[in-house]
């Protein structure tokens, strides 16, 4: 049982918006909330590299290719401090590894897509990037002292991504006919996963209410969601794109975009591990650190070497 | 056009963009996170150099060219890139290998480079040796790590070095080409590079307790002077792939 009078203090800081660091008291559940959602944060950053590194060996200019290696670069940058942020709750990051090997820790479905042309690369930019910076923004002012802060620092580096997808979908839109199709292909696969990225409506999120209370999420799926239809349908407007949406338009009285119902039946099945990416990615993931295990191994046993040589010294 | 400067730069810029292309592959692939952002700060670095003197060289040339012109549209024989540059990542030893030699061949040529008397080529250099500095320590670092770490590594990062060792002369292989643009002060004569080369791979071998490899002579044919191993035919069919499927378009 936790002590009521621990937990009436810890609420009354989070209602004065005093930031939660690693060494106060923290009731379990916040523990284990924050060790879930950072971790699968995390992990997104980093089976986030798949689908972009798919095409970084095919990007079709020096510009573009320098750009996607700087952007995944940042990606893996990002997995890090969430690793990092995630550890100072007392998990340690191969237990976090393990736990995604498992099954048991989620990464963002929307990771799950193939990128089957190089207007993917652009539509990842702009709309899974734009997607997550809404959610990321709002993130800054979580509860949690090291999450916020790994967020303030993910938040500069995700709108230079989503400018960068924007440009490469802006281009194609401009280009030729065959290249404006591309773009437009890319719209339509990527559209509905993009609005996914804000999981389940309110009502039906089993982490929500609780995650409000305490500041670990700011806003509820369903805000965070129109901010990201409201913003979007006007960047895809002025490059002549269509939204694969037939009910998609602005709704005069509330001001903001309405859309048609989510199938979450797709959402449900892409995040029980039937999308059609998630055993390449995941077997990917595996199979790049089992093969690098030696390289860990050889790189402790060096640093054991020369500890037990400057002991000795 | 000046024949001379423009080969020699296409030479310097095709040893960083294939060697980059290969890191490019290597994406989300490393032992750890850590590895995977050190190898594509490096794989960013031979990237920049390469656009940089693909840039230099599409205005020697002249008639419009681009630098993508010459990295998308250019055939498999007219890369002048390295043999070492061009083999595939079979491991992480293979890959700090071929890495670690490079770098160090890298770092003696770029050190007499930024004197050139050519201010393009000066000025790239004095961006490059910063870069290529860090890239040598790095992996002179990683190669005494792997040969004092473990039995395994020591025997996986042995056994890269002697298959690779092949492949080193060719650094060394000079021309008229480098020769006459020594002369004049604009670019180095690589068979000049090779002692300073030897003292630090004996250098950093001796404290990984590596054998230097048995050298051997190999016929082989330089990719410096356009002829491949098998494997450059493949790594530019990926690599050219959209621009050549669309030549009309712009990326």
């Amino acid at each position: 049982m936790e002590d009521a009078k621990k937990l009436e203090e810890f609420q009354a800081k989070i209602d004065a918006d005093i930031k939660i660091e690693p060494k106060d008291w923290m009731p379990e559940k916040y523990r284990q909330n924050l060790v879930r959602q950072i971790s699968q944060h995390a992990h997104s950053e980093i089976i986030g590299m798949q689908p972009e590194g798919n095409w970084l060996t095919r990007a079709p200019s020096l510009r573009s290719k320098k750009i996607l290696m700087a952007k995944i670069q940042d990606e893996a940058g990002h997995g890090l401090y969430l690793y990092c942020a995630a550890e100072t709750l007392g998990v340690s990051r191969e237990q976090f590894l393990k736990w995604l090997h498992e099954g048991a820790a989620k990464y963002s479905s929307v990771f799950n897509y193939p990128t089957l042309t190089w207007a993917d690369i652009g539509a990842i930019g702009w709309l899974v990037d734009g997607a997550a910076i809404v959610n990321q923004v709002s993130l800054q002012g979580t509860s949690y002292g090291p999450y916020s802060r790994a967020m303030v620092k993910i938040c500069k580096e995700e709108s230079f991504h989503q400018r960068q997808g924007y440009e490469i979908i802006a281009d194609l839109s401009k280009g030729t006919e065959e290249q404006k199709q591309m773009a437009q292909d890319a719209l339509n696969r990527w559209w509905w996963p993009s609005i996914m990225m804000f999981g389940p409506h309110d009502g039906d999120s089993a982490h929500s209410n609780q995650s409000l209370k305490w500041k670990i999420k700011r806003e509820s799926n369903d805000e965070l969601r129109q901010r990201y239809v409201d913003k979007t349908i006007h960047q895809g407007e002025i490059l002549g794109l269509t939204f694969p949406d037939e009910n998609l338009k602005l709704n005069e009285q509330t001001g903001h975009y309405d859309i048609s119902p989510i199938d979450w039946d797709e959402f449900w099945n892409v995040v029980k591990g039937n999308g059609p990416g998630n055993r390449i990615r995941l077997a990917h993931h595996i199979k790049a650190h089992d093969d690098g295990a030696w390289v860990r191994e050889a790189a402790i046993a060096y640093r054991n070497k020369m500890n037990a040589k400057s002991k000795i010294a | 056009m000046n024949t001379n400067l423009y080969t020699y730069c296409l030479r310097l810029a095709d040893n960083g963009l294939i060697l980059s292309h290969r890191i490019a592959e290597y994406c989300s692939a490393g032992p750890q996170l850590e590895e995977d952002l050190a190898i594509t700060n490096v794989g960013l670095d031979l990237l920049g150099q390469a656009e940089s003197f693909l840039k230099y060289a599409a205005e020697i040339k002249g008639g419009g060219i681009t630098e993508d012109d010459l990295a998308y549209k250019r055939k498999e024989k007219d890369f002048l890139c390295v043999h070492l540059t061009e083999i595939p990542n079979f491991d992480y030893a293979y890959i700090m290998a071929r890495q670690f030699l490079m770098d160090a061949f890298n770092f003696y040529l770029y050190s007499k480079l930024v004197n050139s008397k050519d201010d393009i080529i000066a000025g790239i250099s004095a961006k490059a040796i910063k870069e290529v500095t860090y890239h040598l320590s790095r992996s002179s670092d990683w190669i005494v790590r792997l040969g004092q770490g473990t039995q395994e590594s020591h025997q996986r990062i042995q056994t890269a070095f002697d298959e690779l060792w092949m492949f080193t002369d060719e650094l060394f292989e000079s021309d008229e080409i480098e020769k006459s643009l020594e002369k004049e002060g604009i670019g180095v004569d690589s068979s000049t590079l090779k002692k300073d080369w030897q003292m630090k791979i004996n250098e950093v071998f001796s404290l990984a307790g590596i054998n230097v490899p048995k050298i051997e002579k190999h016929s082989l044919q330089y990719g410096k002077f356009g002829l491949h191993t098998e494997y450059l035919g493949y790594l530019l069919a990926e690599m050219q792939h959209i621009p050549l499927l669309y030549p009309d378009a712009k990326w």
